[in-house]
């Protein structure tokens, strides 16, 4: 219990951390944590939010004396410079986000432009730009940054080893789990019994079942987390996604067993001529298409949701004019209340279809279609009901 | 985006749209017939409307 306290302060801490900073200069408004207050700066705001970001941003108030103060913590940069490992805080870059707050670290020089850093060439002292807006004298970094996403991660993956950490060793004394435990059994016997099981079949979906609960727990959780005011993005960011897309695609490919290459390589079934035809689609199939269907069907319902709730919240300013500020608030109110609703059915749904997927992907390929025919008692070959409609026609 | 990216996101979103409809439909229509199956009709019904929005946003990541 007391371990449990210690880390919500911590946590709760390290919210609460004021990074205020002053920030005054009318040019810099319209970055990261600028006043919302048109059309142009709404949709901004919601394509800053659908990115991944390099501090933990709460909110932004102007105060009393025109200085514009941040709530929220900085996040550690990690890049890959052309001076080796570099490590700093973000809080160096003083929510700037345009590429103009130069800083020095590991003997030479980064920016942040659109959530991206970048490394000045040697003695620059100014980003220029080309006509499209991209950066001429100054080049992308390999950046492992602890980034919100990855930030958003780690909560996940703490609080999945504290639940299910938990109620594994509940069962060491109980058969029943008391507290939390109650809510998660059902849940992980769900997956069990309604996905493992049906999709990959009664003998073999032991040795799954760990990875799909896993996934499960993590997609569902990462949701939820999203429809908090954290503003957390973790399923949106496609990196997440395909990671989790890549390592269904290696599972199903390397537990595949002999029967699933030949259906897929030399389908026995068809004509001969038909065979390379098939395999070319089949191996495009199980390569390409499963594996990005997996990871754009999720990246795409948890984009377009924050999108969409976002919009809704925006109803507030962009129709402020028109309605006043309480009808545009509660139009807004409403809408967007309803929208987080079907959200959070949408987050379990999606959970459920990217396990519920990878289940039946990983079941095809280990499923046994046995051919083997019935014998008599002297060993020889019965036929069966195939052979002897051939045989009669 | 321009106005042929937009036509293209409409007709996916059509297509979309009609698959949808004829899946909740004739799920629907099985569950009627055959109550007892509803659970079975369900997941079908699910994976297949997953497959379809797998395709569709496929596309519209691609014309984007």
């Amino acid at each position: 219990m007391k371990k449990k306290l210690g880390i919500l302060g911590l946590f709760v801490a390290l919210l609460t951390t004021f990074n205020s900073n002053a920030n005054s200069d009318k040019e810099h408004v319209k970055d990261h944590g600028g006043e919302v207050d048109t059309k142009e700066e709404v949709t901004e705001y919601i394509l800053h939010h659908i990115k991944d970001a390099h501090d933990f941003h709460l909110f932004s108030y102007t105060a009393d004396n025109g200085e514009r103060k941040h709530i929220g913590f900085p996040l550690p940069v990690i890049v890959w410079s052309s001076k080796g490992l570099v490590t700093f805080m973000s809080s160096k870059f003083h929510h700037d986000d345009s590429g103009q707050h130069i800083v020095n670290a590991g003997g030479t020089n980064f920016v942040k432009l659109h959530s991206k850093i970048y490394e000045l060439e040697d003695g620059v002292t100014e980003l220029q730009f080309d006509a499209e807006h991209h950066p001429t004298n100054a080049h992308k970094v390999l950046d492992l940054s602890i980034t919100k996403s990855v930030f958003g991660i780690l909560v996940v993956a703490l609080l999945m080893l504290l639940w299910f950490g938990g109620l594994a060793k509940q069962y060491k004394n109980k058969q029943i789990p008391t507290g939390f435990g109650r809510i998660l059994e059902p849940l992980v016997i769900y997956v069990r019994d309604e996905i493992a099981k049906p999709n990959i079949g009664e003998g073999k979906y032991r040795q799954f079942t760990g990875y799909l609960l896993t996934v499960f727990f993590f997609i569902w959780i990462s949701n939820l987390l999203g429809l908090t005011p954290f503003g957390f993005n973790i399923t949106g960011q496609i990196a997440v996604t395909a990671a989790l897309a890549i390592i269904t695609l290696v599972i199903y490919t390397f537990k595949g067993n002999k029967d699933y290459y030949m259906h897929m390589l030399w389908m026995s079934d068809a004509p001969w001529w038909i065979r390379p035809i098939l395999a070319v689609i089949e191996l495009a199939g199980a390569f390409l298409i499963k594996p990005f269907s997996l990871l754009v069907r999720l990246f795409a319902n948890i984009s377009a949701g924050h999108i969409v709730v976002m919009s809704l919240i925006g109803i507030l300013i962009t129709m402020k004019s028109e309605m006043t500020i309480v009808g545009s608030g509660l139009l807004s109110f409403a809408l967007s209340f309803f929208i987080t609703l079907i959200e959070l059915l949408v987050a379990f749904l999606q959970a459920y279809i990217f396990t519920m997927l990878s289940a039946l992907f990983i079941g095809m390929a280990v499923a046994e279609h046995d051919h083997h025919h019935e014998h008599d008692d002297h060993g020889n070959e019965l036929p069966d009901a195939e052979d002897v409609r051939a045989d009669f026609i | 985006m321009t106005v042929p990216n937009l036509v293209g996101a409409g007709l996916i979103v059509i297509g979309a749209g009609i698959g949808l409809g004829k899946i909740g439909g004739s799920a629907m229509e099985g569950i009627a017939r055959q109550p007892e199956a509803t659970g079975k009709i369900q997941t079908a019904m699910i994976i297949i409307a997953a497959l379809l929005e797998g395709l569709a946003f496929g596309a519209l990541f691609l014309g984007k």
